[in-house]
């Protein structure tokens, strides 16, 4: 194997993704029945991660809480990319213009926010839920992603065969669809993948303190808080959850840079 | 740079402009009522009335914005529901707290990170490179509240060595600080990690420069080089990215808080909040968002007076 890291990355996210799908059609007991006799077991054969203070199986849990996750972050990143990446486009194609200043301090502006401040005053204001948590983490994603294709247009109007396509009459917007967009993909596919492992995280703490997904929805973050009351009981209870937040992000991350390194040769063999 | 610093100091105050007309709108005009908002449901018009008159509901919001902005301004944050007390008395006690708490945790990240990123260098390639490598992809990787509950059921509950959660005052100092050291490592676990790998990088950067061979050419060891002529360079990107950190600090803070129950300023939004006590959270929010606005500016300052280059480009 050439790329271990890549291919440990992969495995990873598409484990979390795997049990996120399959938590859909099949959980090996139902999360919403409680089994108070049955409560804070350590892991056995019939729960091989135990169970939580309702006695609720913790695998089961672990399973509809990666489709919390992953899909909030997934559509954070959406909002990211719908939104960044034609105001990135639109940046760079007006290099130098009022528009690409109006864009990039607008930018500026997003970022000088603390995200994780501004997420817990939407919450607050809007009432905390997963669609809230989305927009919350989804707005961070939009400059991150206008400077990414800004940057890596840039680049690209330079070239010769983009100067031809202006010279035959092609507008600038179309430019930016047929022959901008499809060059950057790389580089967009890369910080999606970093976005979407911020965002687990993310989710993770807004769902901790409260803000995120709410009962019955199952969340990483969520479990956690609960754990907190048990955890000197019983610390698998907060062990598992946690283990599983780890292994995305760090699958994600992990996934993010391989592809990075395998998509861009000129970065080959160096390591960030 | 007279020139860098009216620009950075204009986008510094249009920040703030932005920002706090944002909140202004979150907190006064999306719930519709704030006053009712605050009270609930089963409120009487009355107690209604009387918030609505003390907030000053009655005038028209642009008045109200101005009012509320020239007040911070003069360092009147208004009146807190709850506690009965001035928001910036509140603010000044949770700050006694807070502000150590973070510089405490930026100390522990930039004395762990500088020699981990330096022998990463150092031995770029090797295997203690590759197992540096993999420990900051972990460190990223760990969600410091989730480490946090592994730090008291291991240091707190089970060797007791720290106290699990609470804060005694700054009567005690050395108390204050044992219950401030298990939040303030888990704090800087994260940054600690990003800290490590950027210095690693701008080390290697800075190593394939001319003057480095030209300072081994002269008899510096490989480590003399690093040190003297390598560390001080890469530094500059180090710089940046912790002013850039703060305010990734400032959000872990609000979430550690909680987890160890320390009376700062994250504790106190989260209160605010389940309190409805939105006088509190509007200015308190308001207050970190300036802190991380001056943090950026203050970097981009210093930046430029370590690297005359940036004037020049901006």
């Amino acid at each position: 194997m050439r790329r271990p890291l890549l291919i440990l990355g992969a495995a990873l996210s598409l484990t979390a993704l795997a049990a996120a799908l399959l938590s859909l059609i099949w959980t090996p007991y139902d999360i919403t029945q409680m089994a108070i006799a049955q409560k804070l077991r350590p892991p056995s054969p019939a729960h091989w991660a135990g169970t939580d203070h309702f006695g609720r199986d913790i695998a089961s849990m672990l399973m509809a809480g990666a489709r919390t996750s992953l899909a909030v972050a997934l559509v954070a990143v959406g909002i990211g990319m719908g939104v960044g990446v034609p105001l990135g486009l639109a940046a760079a194609a007006r290099r130098g213009s009022w528009i690409d200043e109006l864009i990039m301090r607008g930018n500026d502006l997003i970022f000088a926010f603390p995200s994780l401040v501004i997420a817990i005053l939407i919450t607050a204001v809007f009432g905390p839920s997963a669609l809230n948590a989305i927009i919350a983490i989804g707005i961070f994603n939009i400059p991150v992603f206008a400077r990414v294709s800004r940057a890596g247009a840039l680049s690209l109007w330079t070239l010769d065969y983009i100067r031809a396509a202006r010279v035959a009459g092609k507008s600038r917007t179309r430019i930016s669809a047929e022959h901008i967009l499809p060059n950057i993909a790389n580089l967009l596919i890369v910080q999606g993948t970093i976005q979407f492992s911020l965002g687990i995280l993310a989710e993770a703490g807004l769902s901790y303190v409260g803000l995120g997904a709410q009962p019955p929805t199952a969340s990483w973050g969520r479990m956690l808080a609960e754990a907190q009351t048990f955890v000197t009981l019983a610390p698998h209870v907060a062990l598992f959850p946690g283990l599983a937040i780890v292994a995305t992000v760090l699958g994600l991350n992990l996934l993010g840079d391989g592809l990075r390194d395998a998509l861009d040769p000129r970065l080959r063999g160096r390591v960030a | 740079m007279a020139r860098y610093f009216l620009k950075r100091l204009a986008a510094l105050s249009l920040s703030l402009i932005v920002a706090s007309l944002v909140i202004f709108a979150l907190i006064e005009v999306t719930p519709g009522d704030p006053a009712s908002f605050m009270l609930g449901l089963n409120a009487a018009p009355e107690t209604v009335a009387a918030l609505r008159e003390q907030m000053g509901l009655e005038r028209p919001l642009p008045l109200r914005y101005l009012g509320w902005v020239v007040g911070m301004l003069g360092g009147d944050f208004g009146q807190s529901y709850t506690y009965k007390i001035p928001v910036a008395d509140l603010v000044a006690a949770r700050l006694t707290v807070s502000l150590p708490l973070a510089l405490l945790a930026l100390a522990l990240a930039v004395i762990v990170a500088v020699p981990v990123g330096l022998i990463a260098a150092a031995r770029r390639g090797r295997a203690t490179d590759a197992a540096i490598m993999a420990g900051t992809q972990v460190g990223i990787a760990v969600p410091n509240f989730w480490f946090a509950m592994l730090l008291v059921l291991l240091l707190a509950v089970k060797w007791r060595l720290f106290p699990a959660g609470g804060f005694p005052g700054w009567s005690d100092p050395l108390a204050a600080l044992r219950a401030l050291t298990l939040p303030a490592i888990a704090l800087a676990l994260p940054q600690a990690a990003i800290l490590a790998r950027v210095l690693r990088s701008a080390l290697i950067e800075t190593l394939g420069q001319d003057y480095i061979r030209t300072a081994r050419a002269k008899g510096l060891s490989r480590a003399q080089a690093l040190t003297r002529h390598a560390l001080r360079n890469a530094l500059i990107p180090v710089l940046t990215i912790l002013g850039m950190q703060f305010s990734f600090l400032l959000a872990g803070a609000i979430i550690i808080e909680n987890v160890f129950y320390i009376p700062g300023l994250g504790r106190l939004i989260f209160q605010a909040i389940s309190q409805r006590d939105l006088i509190v959270v509007e200015s308190v929010v308001m207050i970190l968002v300036f802190a991380v606005i001056l943090v950026t500016f203050l970097t981009d300052l210093a930046y430029a007076l370590v690297d005359p280059r940036l004037r020049r480009r901006a």
